[in-house]
């Protein structure tokens, strides 16, 4: 006899396992009352289903097709607990300001929780081969987007986390209570290695404590690995002579191979580097054989996310960039690109925040504001440090740490090399306008108000500060955003 | 002498400003006291990038709330070491920092002598670089003339 219950959900029984096909709410992956348990794996999407879709159905069928389904009904399912590996779509709401009324078909936020045993421990690979590794293409829905995960604690003491962290990188590198101060090497590509480390040294003497290869950058014609590596620590150990500071250049090691990886890791711990760097492109599993190397050898593990605006930037399908921001804490990287707000990138101020508190908080309550949808505690995984690159300059040093904080690499490439004075001179202008503003907030100034106050009035000393201001005082990037929250109070258009 | 631009060690929150009157330093305390955060005075005569431990001028002040009593403290390690590096370090104990959370150097030598890059060549183009402190070239106690 099938055991029917609300809403026509079959859960076992002669009835529910005939042959054929059953609507996915039937199957038991639509359980409006099911009671999350604190060690299941949320998730939650937002789902366009295609016309006369009902929403639940589809919320089901995403739910089944990341778990146990397929579409048809199997009588093996019986040979299995398979109550508890059928993920449960608990709830499915219309996306403020989207369907029938508004510019913007209807969109539909389905929660669905994941049984903690569906999942290999210490794997993201598997965790996301599940998550996202079908129902992308699912044909029930016209564009799927993940938006947001709660990972249970026991799931993520599974994971070794940030190879570092963020204070111990501090404590590593002697340097507290600001932000850190970065550029990438420009020309991006072309440079031969003795060229390269000519940037790198001038930017590191002028008092910045980090260059960056950018993510091509990997062992060209122009310059190969190994030459980069040595003129690159050249500069680095002479700069720090030079200043009395622990300084770093992030030696990319992507590479084709992990075997080629390794070779250049250990090449670069050779030579003393406090650093490497990854690209996001090498991959979940690469990038976590990457942080436990780093782990093991000391060493801070820099991650650019090359790669991830193909699928987080729209808003309707893909994925959100904080869902990458969490996976990478787990992975165990120790910085991630994680946008500027002011600069030349995609970022509503209020998500990049959200970004910015998944990857340092010990605890983050959930928050519609900043796109956080769930409660998240981080057991005590390692924090991972923010990095904002991209078109910022001295001038915005008020908005940047008044929007980024101070656990944060500032990486001024453009603002740094593009100084009209010299590379040297547009170190100086960015770590004075750094310590005036960290010195200014300290004090209790309105130091968002008063910012261009505080800037001129050190450019009155610093003319290499004066000089900065005079060339980008008017540049900044006003776009709209195309990812921004959508949440009750005050919801703001879907574009 | 140093050869960076302001010919001097940049170590800390705000080496690249005019060195800090008493009044900015009393500002930076109060931001520390009133984020709870414990100060210390360090000193040493070795500004090494990697010599973590300066001598503590007494132990951080977890129970001294009065930003007048701590820049008395401060002022008289200056007296003690006019000719050394002092710097103020402010302890955060909130769980997942359980760290320094500021710090900055308020003494310095008259002349800092700064550091020395040392190249072993060794195998390939490989060099490993040792930063020397020309500080330590004299014994200990005998640097900066006295």
């Amino acid at each position: 006899m099938a055991k029917t219950e609300a809403g026509g959900t079959m859960k076992e029984g002669k009835e529910r396992y005939k042959a054929g096909v059953l609507p996915y709410k039937k199957m038991g992956y639509w359980e409006p009352d099911y009671a999350i348990k604190e060690t299941d794996v949320l998730a939650m999407f937002r789902l366009t289903p295609q016309a006369g879709v009902d929403p639940e159905e589809a919320a089901a069928a995403v739910a089944g097709e990341s778990s146990t389904a397929t579409w048809t009904v199997v009588w093996t399912d019986r040979l299995t607990a398979c109550e508890i590996y059928r993920a449960k779509a608990y709830s499915c709401e219309l996306v403020p300001n989207t369907g029938p009324g508004t510019k913007t078909e209807a969109q539909y936020f389905a929660y669905i929780a994941y049984d903690m045993d569906l999942f290999e421990p210490g794997s993201i690979a598997n965790l996301t081969a599940s998550i996202i590794g079908n129902v992308f293409g699912f044909k029930a829905v016209k564009a799927l987007r993940l938006e947001d995960m709660r990972i249970p604690v026991a799931y993520l003491k599974t994971f070794q986390g940030p190879a570092t962290g963020v204070i111990v990188e501090r404590e590593r590198l002697d340097k507290f209570g600001r932000p850190f101060l970065g550029a990438t090497t420009k020309p991006k590509l072309g440079l031969s290695g003795r060229n390269y480390g000519r940037v790198v040294y001038e930017a590191l003497k002028g008092g910045l404590d980090f260059v960056k290869d950018d993510e091509n950058i990997n062992s060209q014609p122009f310059m190969h690995w190994r030459d980069r590596y040595l003129y690159c620590m050249e500069a680095v150990n002479k700069a720090s002579a030079a200043t009395g500071e622990v300084k770093g250049h992030y030696l990319n090691v992507t590479a084709g191979t992990m075997e080629e990886m390794y070779r250049r890791a250990e090449f670069a711990k050779s030579l003393g580097s406090v650093l490497i760097m990854i690209d996001l492109v090498i991959g979940y599993t690469a990038i976590q054989s990457m942080a436990l190397w780093a782990r093991q050898h000391d060493m801070i593990l820099h991650l650019h996310r090359a790669g991830n605006s193909t699928y987080s930037r729209q808003k309707n399908h893909g994925m959100s960039f904080r869902v990458i921001c969490k996976w990478m804490r787990m992975a165990g990287v120790d910085h991630i690109h994680a946008g500027t707000v002011v600069g030349k990138l995609e970022g509503d101020p209020l998500m990049i925040r959200g970004y910015y508190d998944t990857l340092l908080d010990t605890h983050t309550p959930k928050n519609l504001e900043k796109g956080l949808f769930f409660e998240q505690d981080w057991a005590s995984l390692n924090k991972v440090m923010p990095v904002a690159s991209g078109g910022i300059h001295a001038g915005q040093m008020h908005q940047l740490i008044h929007y980024l904080g101070e656990d944060v690499v500032l990486q001024f490439g453009g603002g740094t090399i593009g100084h009209p004075q010299g590379i040297q001179a547009g170190a100086v202008a960015n770590r004075v306008a750094l310590e005036a503003m960290i010195m200014a907030r300290n004090e209790g100034r309105d130091y968002l108000k008063e910012g261009p106050q505080i800037l001129e009035d050190a450019a009155k000393w610093c003319s290499p500060l004066k000089a900065a201001l005079d060339t980008w005082k008017d540049i900044s990037f006003n776009y709209d955003s195309t990812d921004t929250p959508d949440f009750v109070p005050t919801a703001t258009g879907s574009h | 002498m140093m050869t960076n631009i302001g010919n001097r060690v940049t170590q800390g929150q705000f080496s690249f400003l005019p060195d800090l009157t008493d009044a900015q330093i009393t500002a930076q305390i109060k931001y520390a006291l009133k984020n709870n955060w414990a100060i210390g005075i360090e000193y040493t005569d070795d500004a090494h990038p990697r010599n973590t431990y300066w001598e503590m001028f007494g132990n951080p002040m977890f129970d001294l709330k009065d930003p007048a009593g701590i820049l008395m403290e401060i002022n008289n390690c200056r007296k003690t070491f006019p000719n050394h590096y002092i710097r103020v370090t402010a302890f955060n104990s909130t769980r997942g920092v359980e760290s320094p959370a500021m710090s900055y150097i308020v003494n310095r030598p008259k002349v800092e002598p700064g550091f020395g890059l040392v190249r072993q060549e060794a195998e390939g183009r490989s060099i490993r670089y040792t930063v020397h402190s020309y500080a330590t070239d004299k014994p200990e106690g005998e640097r900066y003339g006295k």
